[in-house]
């Protein structure tokens, strides 16, 4: 029996948050290919944009791909992993679906004023204020609405897995909980102390402001709030990622997880230390005293750990699959893992690619060496090794494995799957070291013309390689990236689309019990109570004082009024 | 609990990773003197930048030691001064930049080093740097500022310390 014949309805709620993601994932990678062409100046000439659009176009690049992709796959993954993993029923499958359409409008909102940046005829007003909408840059008063239900939409999808839970609970008093679950609630409960930031952000000030109820805010705190939220949403996308490798990945190599405990000790750590780092991202930000930002730098370092402990088990676990599946040697193992699987070699490229882009992470977290990359085209190279394949790669992955289960139809086009994954490998090592470089030389990001060709200036020096040579492969790999979007699209389109009960599934969703299970760690691990209070008492000592001394000075003071783009 | 002897060799290893880096970045601050931006600068109406004492008409000006202090408005899309005329400071001696906006929240960085600050409305950002050489350092305004964030930029010069006559630098 598959998921489809198992849970009918809860296969339905996933495969609709994958739909939308989908759709999201498919116009943001269009917007992508448009930027990298045009930011680069390949084709510029025929592209229906100018400078100015570049912006929308960045926007709704932004805002698809890491909001609203995001968070409708990761919603969805987690409605399989929960009711997999606690084998029931979702209870209140209604209150899912609520949170579900309040996301989808939500989306629509926010799209709609984006996409209003190249159609005016459409309703409302643009929004041309980039992902990260800084005050005092104003969008039509339609998006903040729109981003604030996409969040609580999460929020009420997300209080679906804790019911459901409670209820497993009732009937399962003393048991351990089940590796997924724990990885979901733990995943969430981070996900509901950051985003809260937000939430306080758009909510309290954006919209009220947006809509002329109050004249000023102060965009300092507005963007401290952001932070507050904008570096623990990278684990928000980032844990489903582990979740799968952790619980999935092992399996797809012929083997079983390492071991159980540690991975709960991982998901332990961020819910402790995700939130208290946000200020890593405004280390060069005025009115934070230093102190605070070097809080935040040792907590950023610590979070290293979790990750590294991934790597060993997940790399653990690979070798144990390979060596069943007969491979040996010191490395020789590598050639018996089923790299021509797309599901596997999704997630293991995505795996690897990770780890590069978690040692430009470490720069990034450098407090000091931070000045010499903050705001460069380094830091999009770094997030598109990790949101950009981590997440999206693994994503990807999931589904080839995943769709197949919620739909009860057998896995389409299975050459261009299984090639899809290293094309996208391809394209990204040369649009990331090319990023990663000119960030080096100083190449701003978020901007249509990176060069200033106007102002006759070449003040880029590489430290390696040519601008022009970056230029070309930031191009060509973006272009990789997009054909290998489209063919993932393709694959997930004809599967969609086939007729079901054909043919017998080649996949099925059983996972095998890891090598060190539940057994061999402290039940003071399952005490999520405990955790989430520690995790609030790191906050506030990390975030008291700062936001107080910003709040002190009058909520809305040092203010702005609007400045509408 | 039960650990792997390999994985706790790798969990030592990954401490002494994580405090490698942490010692370095203590090393730049105590030793090599890289200080972050920080709340020093105080803060400003950005309606009217000028009304309080943190900050002042925007240009370059010399302080009672002889080092140099140079005030910079960044607004959508320029940097005053900067874009239409050159920030000229000397070589070789102290320049503390105090950089604030007038409008939205804008970026300053001297292309490819580390003068590179937010600028937020309502904040003053204070950078004190020195510079060893004389050349044209590129500013960027490197955060999204509006429809012509692209063309916002500018240039300071560096003069050696001989040839700078101090023209255009403002009465205290």
């Amino acid at each position: 029996m598959t998921f489809v014949d198992d849970y009918p309805t809860e296969a339905k709620l996933v495969r609709w948050h994958f739909g939308v993601g989908f759709v999201a994932l498919a116009l943001g990678g269009l917007f992508g290919l448009m930027q990298a062409l045009y930011r680069t100046g390949y084709f510029r000439s025929v592209m229906p944009i100018n400078a100015t659009d570049y912006y929308t176009v960045l926007t709704a690049h932004g805002v698809l791909l890491a909001l609203v992709f995001t968070t409708f796959l990761i919603c969805g993954f987690f409605v399989w992993a929960i009711t997999r993993s606690l084998d029931r029923p979702l209870t209140h499958p209604r209150v899912a679906w609520g949170g579900f359409l309040a996301m989808v409008v939500g989306t629509v909102l926010a799209a709609i004023t984006i996409l209003n940046g190249f159609a005016p005829a459409l309703p409302f007003e643009s929004a041309d204020v980039l992902y990260t909408f800084y005050a005092p840059l104003k969008a039509h008063p339609a998006f903040y609405v729109g981003a604030a239900l996409l969040i609580v939409g999460s929020w009420v999808v997300g209080a679906e897995y804790f019911l459901t839970f409670r209820e497993w609970r009732a009937d399962n008093p003393g048991e351990r909980i089940p590796l997924q679950t724990f990885m979901v609630l733990a995943t969430f409960i981070m996900w509901y102390l950051s985003s809260l930031g937000v939430a306080v952000e758009v909510v309290v000030f954006l919209i009220p402001w947006s809509l002329g109820w109050i004249s000023q805010v102060d965009p300092l705190l507005t963007r401290t709030l952001f932070w507050y939220f904008g570096h623990p949403v990278v684990y928000f996308w980032l844990l489903p990622a582990y979740l799968a490798w952790y619980t999935i990945l092992p399996k797809l190599a012929g083997g079983r997880l390492f071991s159980d405990p540690l991975g709960r000790v991982v998901f332990v750590l961020f819910i402790l230390l995700s939130t208290p780092v946000g200020f890593h991202h405004q280390y060069i930000d005025p009115g934070i005293a230093e102190g605070f930002k070097f809080i935040a730098m040792t907590n950023t370092m610590m979070l290293l750990l979790p990750s590294l402990l991934t790597a060993f088990t997940v790399v653990a676990s690979l070798e144990h699959g390979a060596r069943q599946r007969g491979g040996s040697g010191y490395f020789g193992w590598l050639r018996a893992l089923p790299w021509g699987e797309p599901a596997f070699s999704a997630m293991a490229l995505a795996g690897l690619v990770f780890a590069a882009g978690g040692f430009s992470g470490m720069i990034n977290a450098g407090m000091n060496i931070n000045y010499l990359i903050h705001n460069t085209i380094w830091v999009p190279g770094h997030f598109h090794l990790t949101v950009g394949t981590a997440f999206a790669l693994t994503m990807m992955g999931v589904s080839y494995w995943l769709v197949p289960q919620i739909t009860g139809k057998r896995l389409q086009h299975r050459t261009i799957a299984a090639v899809q994954p290293f094309v996208w490998l391809v394209g990204m090592t040369l649009m990331s070291n090319a990023m990663h470089r000119g960030g080096l030389a100083g190449l701003p990001r978020r901007t249509a013309e990176p060069l200033f060709r106007d102002a006759g200036a070449a003040p880029f020096d590489p430290v390696v390689g040519t601008v022009a040579e970056m230029q070309l492969q930031v191009a060509v790999g973006g272009t990789l990236l997009f054909v290998s979007l489209a063919m993932f699209l393709v694959v997930m389109t004809g599967t969609w689309l086939t007729r079901s009960g054909v043919a017998r599934l080649s996949v099925n969703g059983s996972i095998p019990a890891p090598l060190s299970g539940p057994e061999d760690s402290p039940r003071v691990l399952d005490n999520l109570k405990v955790w989430t209070a520690i995790a609030v008492l790191l906050v506030v000592i990390a975030y008291g004082l700062p936001l107080w001394s910003m709040i002190a000075d009058g909520v809305l003071l040092p203010g702005s009024g609007p400045f509408p783009v | 609990m039960n650990i792997h002897r390999f994985e706790k060799l790798w969990l030592v290893a990954a401490f002494v990773l994580i405090a490698a880096f942490i010692a370095t970045i203590v090393y730049g601050s105590l030793v090599s003197g890289v200080s972050m931006v920080s709340d020093d600068g105080g803060t400003v109406d950005p309606d009217d930048i000028t009304a309080s004492e943190n900050f002042r008409d925007p240009g370059v000006y010399q302080a009672d030691d002889g080092s140099y202090e140079v005030y910079v408005e960044a607004r959508q899309f320029a940097f005053v001064p900067g874009t239409n005329s050159p920030i000229r400071v000397p070589a070789n001696t102290e320049v503390t930049f105090y950089v604030t906006s007038s409008d939205v929240t804008h970026g300053f960085e001297l292309v490819a080093t580390n003068v590179n600050t937010m600028v937020i409305p309502g904040q003053v950002a204070e950078l004190t740097v020195e510079f060893d050489e004389p050349g044209t350092h590129h500013i960027v305004c490197h955060e999204y500022c509006g429809a012509a964030h692209h063309d916002m930029e500018g240039t300071v010069e560096v003069v050696a310390q001989e040839n700078f006559d101090g023209q255009e630098v403002r009465d205290a």
